[in-house]
């Protein structure tokens, strides 16, 4: 296994940590507190071509690896743990479920926009009823004609209320169970499609989540995304990527912390010595630090699987387990060499922590993903 | 209509700053950067092509691996890297350096509408020469100092910002133009020059490809041709952190006055 990354892999970290010091972190803690979607930061990324990168040219993207989109994640997370959702949840679950799936024709009318960063992308699975067990999906698609009738409602979507084009899952035939579902694309404006309350959450809190509801809801024939049927397959198959994104999102969240505690524990001084003298403070950071880098390898890992069209949904449910996991402990520990200004808003490291938490739970939460591992050891 | 950028490669003074037993920096063991205001040129060649669709090229001497620094140049935005490296041209001071480079951009070709931009100074020698002796080399007018650029057909109106107010200039193309931290705000790589850049020309001037441009003579090129003569070079001790105190009032003052009579300053 070789990690020796390439010369581009390595300009597009300098230049998206650049990026994410002079512009993202000194409005992470604004948007956090407001609850602020950072609509100028999304702007100023689709600009540099972060909103498209490992897509091809012709079709708008930015011709880059999964490998540079993951490391793009995890710059961004490393001060923003909103900011770095954003790009996820649109390139992994919007992006690429329309360019791996789609047409010809869906490709060159919504890759464009959304590859440019003109438009935004989001995924509808999630039912209040349909969370972990993804197949219980009550919302319905019936044809008529020339359109299909879309009525129910999703919940929890990432970029909800601020996306222009949306991945939406929906029953069309009960009968056949997972097999009866379809994927469609909603845009914004389609009539009967109108976008739900805001969540308020503990962490991410600059990300839009909210419900979609369809009443009635008419999406063109062709906006059909796949055939007829393989919705579940297909929303599966975009979930085994999304879960490189927000494993990367896990890995940047616990490393910032990490660079957060580092500078404190060498600045703070207790009983006149600086605690990172401590054997404590060491043995605590040399622990993180530790189970960053072995998340690192898997996540990375699994992305240079899935640039190399090789199978990942293990690799990818392995990173993403073991960063969200990892990410949490590890901000927690930030906290605690922190002490009490860790539990202020005057330090970013109580802000990860409650951003670590989300990533053990969206996307499949640590529990799916060790069905996903053990089933495909094959232990039944 | 071409912009020719002069750029270099410096020691990341936010790091630590290594010197050689022989007094010259030690800049195997150092981090480097690109100069940052040769950044602010950059962005104002960038700047003008958005503009005006022309073309930029990158100049720099360095050793190979400035080449990656090139790299990054294309990545922004810049057309074309021009590296200029032999061992020939090692151990340059300014008036050596400026030569070799004057010489490779004349080599490269200069016509009537193009502009050459420079950093005011580099941070590691801040002596703010280079630019000017490569206009004086090439005979070309030269507006330093810029914190402001407009062109118009042939001629460009320059705002310079000096220590003690600004002078705006008028300059015929082809000329040169120093440029401040203040003319902009240099822009970021862009993903998609990301993955191109390496599949872009990088053009590799040696010794052997100016040996015959007049300017190039083994008396007035590399150490053997610097009339400037290092004499000692040291690192400066380091200040400890300062104190910042907040406030415009008497309690504000008074402070600022215990601390100085506490410290038997006053």
């Amino acid at each position: 296994m070789d990690f020796k990354l390439t010369k581009e892999q390595l300009l597009v970290r300098k230049m998206v940590r650049e990026f994410a010091e002079n512009e993202v972190k000194p409005i992470a803690s604004e948007i956090d507190e407001e609850e602020r979607f950072p609509a100028e930061t999304v702007a100023k990324m689709a600009k540099l071509g972060m909103m498209g990168i490992y897509f091809p040219k012709e079709y708008g993207g930015a011709g880059g690896d999964v490998l540079s989109y993951a490391i793009t994640v995890e710059e961004l997370a490393k001060v923003c743990g909103t900011t770095a959702v954003i790009v996820s949840a649109h390139t992994s679950l919007c992006c690429a479920p329309i360019f791996e799936n789609g047409t010809e024709a869906q490709k060159q009318k919504y890759l464009p926009d959304l590859l440019s960063g003109r438009k935004l992308g989001a995924f509808g699975l999630t039912e209040p009823n349909a969370g972990t067990d993804a197949s219980g999906q009550q919302t319905t698609a019936v044809l008529d004609g020339d359109h299909y009738v879309l009525n129910g409602s999703k919940c929890f979507i990432t970029n909800g209320s601020v996306a222009d084009v949306f991945v939406v899952f929906a029953m069309t035939d009960p009968k056949m169970g997972n097999r009866g579902i379809s994927a469609f694309i909603v845009e914004k404006g389609f009539p009967g499609f109108s976008q739900g309350k805001h969540e308020k959450k503990m962490g991410i809190r600059g990300s839009s989540t909210c419900d979609l509801i369809f009443e009635d809801c008419i999406v063109p024939k062709e906006n059909l995304l796949g055939k007829e049927g393989a919705g579940f397959k297909i929303a599966m198959a975009t979930l085994d990527g999304g879960r490189i994104g927000i494993a990367a999102q896990a890995l940047g969240i616990g490393e910032g912390a990490i660079d957060e505690a580092i500078k404190y524990t060498k600045e703070r001084v207790q009983f006149k010595k600086r605690i990172s003298s401590f054997q404590n403070t060491q043995f605590q950071l040399a622990d993180m630090h530790t189970r960053m880098q072995a998340a690192q390898f898997l996540v990375y890992n699994a992305a240079m699987k899935k640039q190399a069209h090789e199978r990942c949904s293990m690799e990818a449910a392995m990173a993403k387990l073991f960063a969200a996991e990892a990410a949490s402990d590890v901000t927690r520990r930030a906290v605690q060499l922190f002490g009490g200004y860790g539990y202020t808003r005057e330090y970013p490291v109580e802000r990860m922590m409650r951003d670590a938490k989300i990533t053990e739970i969206y996307e499949g939460t640590s529990e799916v993903q060790r069905m996903v591992i053990a089933a495909n050891l094959g232990v039944k | 209509m071409k912009i020719f950028v002069t750029v270099k490669q410096v020691p990341d003074t936010s790091g630590t700053v290594a010197v050689n037993p022989d007094g010259t920096l030690d800049r195997a063991s150092m981090q480097t950067i690109i100069n940052p205001d040769d950044m602010n040129a950059v962005e104002a060649a960038l700047s003008l092509k958005d503009e005006l669709g022309c073309k930029v090229v990158a100049f720099t001497m360095g050793p190979p691996p400035a080449e990656g620094m090139l790299r990054e140049l294309m990545a922004m935005g810049v057309d074309e890297g021009v590296l200029i490296t032999a061992r020939e041209f090692g151990g340059s001071d300014t008036y050596a350096t400026s030569q070799i480079i004057a010489a490779a951009i004349d080599t490269y070709g200069v016509e009537p509408e193009d502009i050459i931009l420079a950093g005011r100074q580099a941070i590691d020698g801040d002596t703010a020469q280079v630019g000017p002796q490569i206009a004086e080399k090439l005979h070309l007018p030269q507006v330093t100092y810029a914190g402001e650029i407009k062109k118009d057909g042939d001629v460009l109106t320059v705002k310079r910002i000096l220590e003690d107010g600004y002078m705006t200039v008028k300059v015929h193309t082809p000329c040169m133009i120093t440029c401040i931290k203040e003319l902009n705000q240099p822009r970021y790589m862009n993903i998609g020059g990301i993955f191109n850049c390496y599949q872009m020309p990088v053009t590799v001037m040696t010794y052997d490809t100016l040996k015959d441009h007049p300017l190039i003579d083994k008396s007035t090129i590399g150490l053997l041709g610097s009339p400037t003569n290092i004499l000692t070079s040291f690192t400066p001790p380091q200040k400890g952190a300062g104190m910042m105190l907040e406030g415009d009032g008497k309690e504000t003052t008074d402070k600022l006055a215990g601390i100085l009579a506490a410290k038997h300053i006053i």
